[in-house]
């Protein structure tokens, strides 16, 4: 193997490599793209177009995008205007701030209010804010999601359990080109006393992209 | 060079059906929008899909649609709209 | 008209909002992308994983997982530009084919679908 994967399982092969696929994967059999990834990167790194460290530390940095990010930075401009005002002018800078590199496709943030509410989508492909929320989930990538959201949004919405009153104005956001869209939803009324923390637990996947509104745990019971 | 269309304006999404790697989602062709604001400049993905350069670089448009032109049966609100970021060469202007 | 890529606004079901966990493959194949694409490389561009993704057709685009779609483009880019052989890909696929059955692992280096891919 070209490159390593350390996991407790592991047969040896008789050049003493660790084969590559874990305990719960394997189970499955192998299929025609799997071989051809396989084989595609050893070739690459057979000729110095890469090296298997590249490989292993980009798929390091794939592993460690998630929605947290994207999260902490929603919570930081609940608390902080200004922040804000500079996440609206520039995500990817505005991230940077808290020390998360959004790469350098430029991504937009829109905010929701009590009149405009955003949902982003790709009826294209599959464009998403990746370096901020990870990779995109199933749906998003999905014939149904894209087919429909542009047409029907509420009716999309709706299955995600966020019904919107007619006097919210919906507004999706078609990602066709060099841009891509995070939601900055709206901070939700009783969450006054959070801390910044706290209010990123509030702000999930679903919230940046529009089709779920963020909303308070229940409330603690008294002691 | 400057960008052929303003904030604010109104436009009208060109009719074409070219073959090819096309970033215009074709339920946008000969529909009637307004430049939201114009996202910079960016090298041209019809061009970049088929290995060239892409340059010259495009003005890139976010443009706000209408749901209800968009879709006659629509059937959401009436404020409702739909916002794309579409390459200049696919807009043209539109008459009041 | 419409090519099949570009649904926007056609009938569908229900969104199902299902998720699962990303395999090691499809991660090895997002990355490969990523090197492939970065400012170090720039041997292929995200223009070009489309239009081969496109390219693939209503048939193999629906049948096709994510990143089966992916794979497929890259490796289609790659034999385009002349990073890679037909040959040398045929052979190292046997290879990494022979090495995982060996291990204990089935499965087919055969296309799916049969006779073509």
């Amino acid at each position: 193997m070209s490159v390593s994967h350390d996991h407790a399982h592991g047969h040896r092969h008789d050049d003493g490599h660790r084969h590559p696929f874990q305990p719960d994967i394997e189970d499955r059999p192998f299929e025609y793209y799997q071989v051809m990834a396989e084989a595609v990167g050893e070739l690459l790194i057979d000729k110095g177009v890469l090296s298997a460290a590249e490989l292993r530390r980009a798929i390091e940095d794939l592993d460690s995008r998630n929605p947290a990010l994207g999260a902490r930075v929603v919570a930081r401009a609940w608390v902080d205007p200004a922040f804000k005002a500079r996440l609206l002018d520039d995500v990817n800078a505005a991230a940077g701030e808290l020390g998360i590199d959004a790469g350098s496709i430029p991504i937009r943030a829109v905010e929701n209010t009590a009149r405009l509410h955003h949902v982003i989508c790709c009826t294209l492909c599959s464009c998403y804010p990746r370096l901020l929320l990870g990779v995109p989930p199933d749906w998003y990538k999905s014939r149904a999601y894209r087919s429909r959201v542009v047409r029907e949004p509420r009716a999309v919405l709706a299955e995600f359990g966020t019904h919107l009153p007619a006097d919210v104005e919906v507004r999706v956001h078609d990602s066709t080109a060099d841009l891509r869209y995070i939601v900055l939803p709206m901070r939700p009324t009783g969450s006054e006393a959070l801390a910044e923390a706290q209010l990123a637990a509030l702000v999930t996947r679903d919230c940046m992209i529009g089709t779920a509104l963020p909303r308070l745990p229940d409330a603690p019971r008294q002691e | 060079m400057p960008d052929a269309f303003a904030i604010g304006q109104r436009v009208r999404v060109r009719v074409a059906w070219p073959p090819g790697h096309v970033r215009t989602p074709h339920y946008l062709r000969g529909r009637r929008g307004l430049v939201e604001s114009i996202a910079g400049r960016f090298a041209n993905p019809e061009e970049l899909a088929y290995g060239r350069d892409g340059l010259p670089k495009r003005a890139l448009y976010r443009v706000r649609f209408r749901q209800q032109e968009l879709w006659p049966d629509y059937a959401g609100a009436a404020a409702d709209t739909a916002v794309v970021d579409i390459y200049e060469h696919w807009l043209e202007a539109e008459d009041s | 008209m419409r090519r099949h890529h570009d649904m926007g606004g056609e009938p569908a079901g229900p969104v199902d909002r299902a998720d699962h966990e990303h395999a090691p493959w499809e991660k090895r194949v997002d990355a490969l992308l990523r090197l492939l694409a970065d400012r170090k490389r720039r041997i292929m561009t995200v223009d070009e994983l489309r239009r081969g993704i496109e390219a693939l057709g209503p048939g193999a685009y629906d049948e096709m997982s994510y990143y089966q779609r992916w794979m497929a483009s890259i490796g289609e880019n790659l034999l385009e530009k002349g990073v890679i052989t037909v040959d040398e890909l045929g052979r190292k696929m046997a290879e990494v084919e022979a090495r995982w059955r060996a291990a204990g692992w089935s499965g087919s280096g055969r296309p799916p679908g049969g006779v073509d891919a």
